[in-house]
């Protein structure tokens, strides 16, 4: 069945954006004349256009298992996993301009990526900092930019390919586009396993460049992963309430529910070990990133780890839960905004510092950027049938039963 | 109280789904069927109720959850304050992060053991119990639908047997038991 966007999801969507906007408009003319008035402008742009490109890659790392493992029940909501990585396109172009605006602002001065600025390398100047400049043959803007495109570039590539073949399956059918598939999503795993951890090092742990952590990429992997699982599910449950998708049944539902509850689980584990050690080991280089954002963001940075571990785990722990619509929206809504303040959190606390709030800027972009998100998610699945049509295992997906 | 029970065998779990289907339909209640492996979809169609066992298991991590940390603060805080890398000793809340894995552990641990416990008890499985199932072969490649006369109480014995060889049985068993 071909999917129609609504008209009330128009509405809805153009008025997150225009409604967004008018508030963002608001928050600058407000805000034009603070000290700090770009540094948050940037900060907030890095973090909507990571916030949402990370939705779209998730659901493509998310597809990508799914082809390499050959799974079978995920069939019937596939083209929903498409329409979701199918924001790839639009998320890598707002990373690039949100990347390149703080890239000839030399970082936004130096607030945002302090790296950025050159007085940090030059040994006369009073900004000079020696940590910086031993990494200055890591973290400098070409080899910065090399490595982004080089993530974006393969990212981009992947979803091509595995759109087209995805298509051209409707199309021809037969196993070989599913061999091909299988491979293709074991080599795009191979690239995720390093680009998931050494792109966000680049753009977001290299905001508090002085620290560092190996287990920040897997963090906030995660962290994508689950925001990606709890959007899928809320988008399933509303392509299911208008109508479509006749073949998912409730063990489809209980399926991405689980993937909700285990992935928010993977979330909160990775936060704890991150946490745990850290603490532990109480190493004053290592420590930094956490006193600041404890002292800064108290209640923020632990409310934000409460909602996210705390509502999936009580609330979507019985089957019943994850099989009811109303509390997996109820549940997703809470965690969708609890992992967008963890990328605030990260962001922020590095760039803005003490200095943060989150006024109308923040919820102003946040909104428009929201808007934006549905309204592409929603014309990519109006491109194609919502249910493929040749997938080999779509017989198995109709009957599955858990 | 003696009781009349007819045993079917069929050598198919898909035959005997779709003979359960038939006689579900007309009014016969299967108390049992004996299987080597779990029948998917079986359970709605002889009406066996969703099991309660996963309650349990949030008893039980419960129970572990509270043990654990009952049990480590009083080790390591009231009854002898333990300084390991210098972390704050006479406070629990402080030294939480500390103790979270072993915490973690402690509730799947009790979670696990209990539900599987509680499972082979509530099955009648634990090592040394006498065997339930009515023919040896149903551990092996045979299936065995249990029907019970004092269930039935609308259909005569030969009733049953008509009805239950209409279904592709390999062979019927009727015992007093």
């Amino acid at each position: 069945m071909e999917f129609k966007i609504a008209n009330k999801a128009k509405l809805v969507t153009v008025s997150l954006m225009a409604g967004g906007l008018t508030m963002l408009a608001i928050g600058l003319f407000i805000h034009m004349g603070d000290h700090n008035f770009l540094t948050r402008l940037l900060s907030n742009t890095l973090i909507n256009s990571f916030f949402f490109f990370s939705i779209g890659l998730g659901a493509l790392f998310f597809l990508a298992l799914q082809y390499a493992t050959e799974t079978g029940w995920y069939a019937t909501v596939k083209r929903v996993i498409e329409g979701l990585a199918g924001f790839l396109p639009v998320g890598i172009l707002l990373m690039l301009v949100a990347l390149f605006t703080l890239s000839i602002t030399q970082g936004a001065h130096g607030h945002v990526y302090v790296w950025m600025n050159p007085d940090v390398y030059d040994v006369n100047s009073h900004h000079y900092d020696e940590i910086i400049d031993g990494k200055s043959g890591y973290l400098n803007q070409t080899f910065f930019w090399i490595r982004t495109l080089v993530y974006l570039a393969t990212y981009y590539i992947f979803y091509r390919g595995f759109r087209m073949r995805s298509l051209e399956e409707d199309r021809v059918g037969g196993t070989e586009i599913h061999f091909k598939n299988y491979r293709k999503g074991a080599m795009f795993l191979v690239f995720f396993s390093v680009f998931s951890s050494t792109s966000v090092w680049d753009w977001i742990m290299s905001i508090d460049v002085h620290w560092f952590s190996t287990l920040f990429g897997w963090y906030t992997f995660a962290g994508m992963w689950c925001t990606t699982m709890t959007v899928l599910v809320m988008l399933v449950l509303y392509l299911k309430k208008q109508g479509y998708l006749p073949k998912v049944n409730d063990s489809h539902i209980h399926d991405i529910g689980k993937w909700t509850f285990a992935t928010s689980f993977l979330w909160s584990y990775m936060f704890f070990s991150q946490f745990m050690l850290i603490w532990y080991a109480n190493i004053g280089e290592e420590s930094t990133y956490y006193i600041q954002r404890i002292e800064e963001y108290q209640l923020m940075y632990f409310g934000m780890f409460f909602i996210n571990f705390a509502f999936p785990m009580l609330i979507l722990m019985s089957r019943d839960a994850k099989r009811n619509a109303s509390i997996l929206i109820f549940v997703g809504l809470i965690i969708v905004v609890g992992h967008w303040l963890d990328v605030y959190v990260m962001v922020s606390g590095g760039s803005m510092g003490a200095g943060a709030s989150i006024g109308f800027v923040e919820i102003g972009m946040a909104l428009a950027f929201l808007g934006l998100f549905i309204r592409v998610v929603l014309t990519n699945l109006t491109k194609a049938p919502l249910t493929p049509i040749n997938h080999p295992f779509l017989d198995e997906s109709i009957h599955h039963e858990i | 109280m003696a009781e009349t029970v007819i045993y079917a065998m069929y050598d198919d779990d898909d035959v005997l789904k779709n003979g359960a289907k038939k006689l579900v339909s007309k009014g016969v209640k299967i108390s049992e069927v004996f299987s080597p492996f779990p029948i998917h979809g079986i359970d709605p169609i002889i009406g066996v109720k969703q099991t309660r066992l996963g309650i349990m298991a949030f008893i039980y991590g419960l129970i572990g959850l509270t043990l654990a940390t009952y049990g480590m603060r009083f080790f390591m805080i009231d009854d002898w304050p333990m300084n390991i890398g210098g972390k704050p000793s006479f406070s629990y809340m402080e030294n939480m992060l500390a103790f979270i894995p072993i915490t973690f552990e402690f509730t799947v641990l009790c979670a696990a053991h209990g539900m599987a416990i509680t499972y082979l008890i509530v099955n009648k499985t634990l090592p040394g119990m006498p065997a339930q199932n009515p023919d040896p072969r149903t551990t092996d490649d045979k299936f065995v639908m249990e029907v019970r006369l004092s269930e039935n109480t609308a259909f005569s014995a030969s009733d049953l047997e008509v009805m239950l060889k209409d279904t592709g049985v390999i062979e019927l068993d009727q015992k007093e038991i």
